[in-house]
C-alpha cells in the first residue's frame, strides 16, 4: 500500500464517455421489475425495507399510545397482543434484517469491490422475489386473522392459539430463504469478483461487515427455516418434538429457535457497524485505525454469534451449568464490540472531523451502541438477568441496539450514499432537524424503559400499574417525537429526488472506492474494469483530484486546479509526493 | 486493458456472462456458490438431525422398536439406487468435461431414471407405514397385527408399542419427507440441464451446470447415506 499510483480507474474506456446512467438506461416500468443490475435491486429492496419500516413504525405508534395509560385507552387487549406480534415481525424480518445488506449491500458490494454485478445476478432478482413472496404471505396473515404469539413464536402458545400463525410462520421461512441466496450470492462476489489489486487487506470495511453477515445468513438462517417447518409439522401433524402431552420438549424450540435467533442479532447489528466504518473514515479524513481489528472483529462477532443462544434462556429451565457456560461466552462478545468502538473514537482522535448529517448519525451510532451493548451484560450476567428477564429492561437493551444501533447506522448510510444512488443532494439543514428530532426522540423513548424494567414493569403487558403512568407516559411522548423524526427526514428524501441539487460524484471528498463512479452510477459501474492501487481509507495516496473534483472519467478535458479547495480537509500525514501528477497522467491516458 | 476483457468475451461464446473477465473466474464463482448453498443445506436438515439424536436418548425403545418396522432391504436397495445415480451423475461431468454430449444425456437419463426408482420404491413404503397405522403424532394408531416383534430372539405376536413410537415415526416422515423433496427437486434440476445438453448448450469449454447439479445431486445421496444407518439399521 506504499505505491504512489493513484488512481482508480486507471486505463482507457471501452465505452467512451456520456454513458447514461443505470437510472436514466432505460426507464420502463418493465425494465426495473426484470432487472437484473444490482442497482436497481438495490433501490427495489430499499423501496420494499422502507415501506415495511413505516408499517412496522405505525405499529410502534399504536403500542405506545395504547400505552399512555393503564388500561384501556385506544384497543383492547387481544388487538394489542396482535399489534406488538406485528410491530416485531415486520420489523425483524421484513424491515432490519434485509436493510442494510440487500438494499445498501446490493447497491454498493460490487461497487466498492470494482465489479459489474454481483456473482449471480438471476439469484439475486430471485432473492427479491423471493422476499415480496414473503412479505405477500406476511400481509395474508395479518389480514386474516393476524398473529398474536409475539415475533418469536414460542411453543406451546403458537400451537393452541386461533390467530393466523400457519401463513406467518411460512412467511418467515420464505423470508429466510430470501437472506441465504442473498448471503449465498455476497459471499462470492467478495470471494470471486473483486478489481485487480483490491486484496483482503484493501477491502473496504463495509464489505467485510456484509461479508461477516453473509457468513451467519447462510449458516444460520437454514437452521431457522427447519425450526418453522418443525413448528408447522407440529402444528398440521402433532408430531410432538415441541409438545410436552405427545413427549415432546417446548424448550427445545427454543433452543433451535434462537440457535438461529442470536446470530441473526449479528445479521442485523453487523451491518450498521460496516456502514458506521465507512462514514467514521470519510468524515475524519483518516485511516481506520487499526484497520485489521476491526475487520477481523466482525468476523469474530460472527462466530462467537453462533456460541451464545443460550442466554436467552437463562430462566426458561435449562440446567444451571448450561447457563453458566452460556453466560461466560456472552461476555466474550464484549471484546470484539469493544475493539471496534475504541478503534472508531481512536480514528476520530487526530482525525480533521467535520459533522455533515451523515457524521451526526455515525456519532450518535457509537454513543447509542455503546449503551446497548453495556446493558448487554447486565442482562448477560445471570444473578441480574433473573431479575431483568422479561421486563422493559429487555425491551429497551434490545432497541439501543437495533435502532440506536442498526437502524441510525441504516439510516446514516442512506444520508451518506443519498447522492451517490439518486444523483440528487438533500438539504443539509432539514437533516440536521430530523436528526436533532430522532436522537432525542429515541432516548426519550427507550432511556425511560431501562426505568420502568429495572423497576419491574414486564415486557408485552396492556395494562400496569398506575405508578407507572409518568414513564409510560414520557415513553409514548418520546415515540412521538421520533416518529416526527422519521417523517421530516422521509419527506427531505422524497423531496430532494424532485427538486434536490444535482450530486456531484464524490461530494464528501471520500477516498473510497466507490465515490469513483459518477452520480449516479452508469450501467457498468465503472468504464473498463477499475485496478485498485491503494486502500479505500488512505487519504494520504489520493489524489487531490479523487478528493474534490470527482474521478477522471467524469472530468472535462483540461483538468481543474486542486488546489482552490481548503486545506483542512487534507489528510495529517505529510506526504511531499502527494500532489504529484498521476491524476492528470491518467485523465490524458483515458481521453 | 478494457481490450484484455473484450476479447476475453469475444473469445469465448456468450455463456460468459458479462460481468465475469476469464470462463475459470465463472466456473470457479458458480461452484464456490453451490458449496456455500450445500452448507446451508447441510444446516437446514441439521434441526431434524438434532430432533433425532435428543428423541433417541430420550425415548430408546420407542426408535428400537420403530427401527424394526422399517424394511431394510427395501432401504439397502434404495440406498444401492442412489449411489448408482450418483456415480453416473459423475461421469456425466467427466464425460462433459470431455465434450462427449451423447454419453453425458445418457449418464443424465441413468440418474434421473434412478431418482425416479428411488421415489417409486419410498411410494411404496410410505404406502404400507400407512395402511398400517404407522403414522406420525396424534394419528398414529398401528395395527398390531402387522406389527415385527423387535425384541432379540423373540417371535411371537406383539401386543403393544413402547410409549413415544409415534416420534420415531414423525421424525421418519420428517425427515424421509425433506430428503424426497430434495430428490424430487434434484430430478426437475437434472432433466433441465439433460435438455440443455441436448440442446448442445455444452462443450469442452462450458460445463459448469452439469458439474453444479452433479454437486447437489451427492449432497441428496449423501443425506441418504446417513438417513439409512439412523432410521434402518440402529
Amino acid at each position: 500500500m506504499t505505491t504512489q499510483t493513484t488512481t482508480h480507474a486507471a486505463g482507457s474506456t471501452a465505452h467512451g464517455h456520456g454513458e447514461v446512467d443505470y437510472i436514466r438506461e432505460n426507464t420502463s416500468p418493465l425494465s426495473w421489475i426484470v432487472t437484473l443490475d444490482h442497482k436497481r435491486l438495490g433501490i427495489l429492496y430499499l423501496v420494499s425495507t422502507l415501506t415495511m419500516f413505516m408499517v412496522g413504525g405505525v405499529y410502534a405508534l399504536l403500542i405506545r399510545t395504547e400505552l399512555l395509560t393503564p388500561g384501556r385507552t385506544i384497543m383492547d387487549p387481544d388487538t394489542y397482543n396482535k399489534v406488538f406480534t406485528l410491530h416485531g415481525a415486520i420489523m425483524v424480518f421484513l424491515f432490519i434484517i434485509p436493510s442494510v445488506p440487500a438494499a445498501l449491500g446490493n447497491f454498493f458490494l460490487p461497487i466498492m469491490l470494482g465489479a459489474k454485478d454481483v456473482a449471480f445476478p438471476r439469484l439475486n432478482l430471485m432473492s427479491f422475489y423471493v422476499y415480496v413472496l414473503g412479505a405477500i404471505f406476511a400481509l395474508v396473515s395479518i389480514f386474516t386473522n393476524s398473529i398474536d404469539t409475539g415475533w418469536t413464536f414460542y411453543t406451546p402458545y403458537s400451537q393452541t392459539t386461533s390467530t393466523a400463525t400457519i401463513s406467518m410462520t411460512l412467511a418467515v421461512f420464505i423470508l429466510g430463504f430470501s437472506s441465504i441466496l442473498t448471503g449465498v450470492n455476497f459471499m462470492a462476489t467478495v470471494h470471486k469478483l473483486r478489481a485487480p489489486g483490491l486484496h483482503w487487506k484493501r477491502l473496504p470495511l463495509f464489505v467485510w461487515g456484509i461479508y461477516a453477515t453473509a457468513v451467519i445468513q447462510v449458516l444460520a438462517t437454514p437452521v431457522l427455516a427447519i425450526t418453522l417447518l418443525m413448528l408447522l409439522m407440529e402444528k398440521v401433524l402433532s408430531i410432538g418434538w415441541f409438545d410436552p402431552r405427545l413427549g415432546g420438549d417446548p424448550v427445545l424450540f427454543q433452543h433451535f429457535f434462537w440457535f438461529y435467533s442470536h446470530p441473526a442479532v449479528y445479521i442485523m447489528i453487523l451491518p450498521g457497524m460496516a456502514v458506521v466504518n465507512e462514514i467514521i473514515a470519510t468524515f475524519s479524513r483518516r485511516k481506520i485505525f487499526g484497520y485489521m481489528f476491526v475487520a477481523m472483529s466482525s468476523v469474530a462477532l460472527a462466530l462467537l454469534g453462533f456460541l451464545v443462544w443460550g442466554h436467552h434462556m437463562f430462566v426458561a429451565g435449562m440446567s444451571e451449568y448450561a447457563t453458566m457456560v452460556f453466560s461466560a461466552l456472552t461476555f466474550f462478545v464484549a471484546i470484539p464490540s469493544g475493539v471496534k468502538v475504541f478503534n472508531w473514537v481512536a480514528t476520530l482522535y487526530n482525525g480533521s472531523v467535520s459533522f455533515q448529517s451523515p457524521m451526526l448519525y455515525a456519532l450518535a451510532f457509537i454513543v447509542l451502541f455503546t449503551i446497548g451493548g453495556l446493558t448487554g451484560l447486565f442482562l448477560g450476567t445471570l444473578s441480574v438477568d433473573v431479575h431483568l428477564h422479561d421486563t422493559y429492561f429487555v425491551v429497551a437493551h434490545f432497541h439501543y441496539v437495533m435502532v440506536g444501533g442498526t437502524v441510525i447506522g441504516f439510516i446514516g448510510g442512506l444520508h451518506y450514499w443519498w447522492p451517490k444512488m439518486t444523483g440528487k443532494m438533500y438539504s443539509e439543514k432539514i437533516a440536521r432537524i430530523a436528526f436533532v428530532f430522532i436522537f432525542i426522540g429515541f432516548n426519550m423513548t427507550f432511556l425511560t424503559q431501562f426505568v420502568l424494567g429495572s423497576q419491574g414493569m414486564p415486557r408485552r403487558y396492556y395494562d400496569y400499574l398506575d405508578h407507572f403512568q409518568p414513564l409510560h407516559g414520557f415513553s409514548s411522548v418520546g415515540a412521538y417525537v421520533l416518529g416526527v423524526g422519521f417523517s421530516i427526514m422521509l419527506g427531505m428524501f422524497i423531496y430532494s429526488l424532485f427538486k434536490g441539487e444535482k450530486a456531484p460524484p464524490n461530494p464528501w471528498g471520500s477516498a473510497g472506492f466507490e465515490w469513483a463512479t459518477s452520480s449516479p452510477p452508469i450501467m457498468h459501474n465503472f468504464h473498463g474494469t477499475p485496478v485498485i492501487h491503494r486502500g479505500p481509507y488512505d487519504y494520504h495516496l489520493a489524489t487531490e483530484a479523487e478528493l474534490f473534483d470527482g474521478f477522471p472519467e467524469d472530468l472535462p478535458a483540461t483538468a481543474k486546479p486542486a488546489a482552490a479547495k481548503p486545506a483542512a480537509k487534507q489528510a495529517p500525514e505529510p506526504e511531499p509526493a502527494k500532489a504529484a501528477a498521476p491524476a492528470p497522467a491518467s485523465r490524458e491516458e483515458e481521453e | 486493458m478494457a481490450s484484455a476483457h473484450d476479447d476475453s468475451h469475444k473469445k469465448w461464446g456468450s455463456w460468459l456472462q458479462h460481468h465475469f473477465q476469464e470462463p475459470v473466474q465463472q466456473f470457479e464463482t458458480a461452484k464456490l456458490g453451490m458449496w456455500l448453498f450445500l452448507a446451508q443445506e447441510v444446516l437446514f436438515f441439521s434441526g431434524l438431525f438434532v430432533a433425532y439424536g435428543v428423541y433417541r436418548t430420550a425415548y430408546p425403545e420407542a426408535f428400537e422398536a420403530g427401527s424394526a418396522q422399517l424394511n431394510r432391504i427395501i432401504g439397502g436397495f434404495n440406498t444401492c439406487v442412489l449411489l448408482v445415480s450418483s456415480f453416473t451423475a459423475a461421469m456425466a461431468v467427466r464425460s462433459a468435461q470431455l465434450g462427449k454430449k451423447n454419453q453425458v444425456s445418457l449418464n443424465l437419463v441413468i440418474t434421473i431414471v434412478c431418482a425416479f426408482a428411488f421415489l417409486v420404491v419410498k411410494y411404496f413404503e410410505y404406502s404400507e407405514k400407512f395402511e398400517h397405522g404407522l403414522l406420525p403424532g396424534n394419528h398414529f394408531a398401528p395395527h398390531m397385527a402387522e406389527i415385527h416383534n423387535w425384541v432379540e430372539g423373540a417371535t411371537g405376536p406383539v401386543t403393544e408399542m413402547p410409549a413415544k413410537t409415534h416420534v420415531f415415526f414423525g421424525i421418519y416422515f420428517c425427515l424421509t419427507g425433506l430428503h424426497g423433496i430434495h430428490v424430487a427437486i434434484g430430478i426437475g434440476v437434472l432433466i433441465w440441464i439433460l435438455a440443455r445438453n441436448m440442446r448442445g448448450e455444452f462443450s469442452k469449454d462450458y460445463w459448469t451446470p452439469v458439474d453444479i447439479v452433479a454437486l447437489y445431486w451427492h449432497l441428496v445421496d449423501l443425506v441418504w447415506i446417513y438417513l439409512f444407518p439412523l432410521l434402518y439399521l440402529i
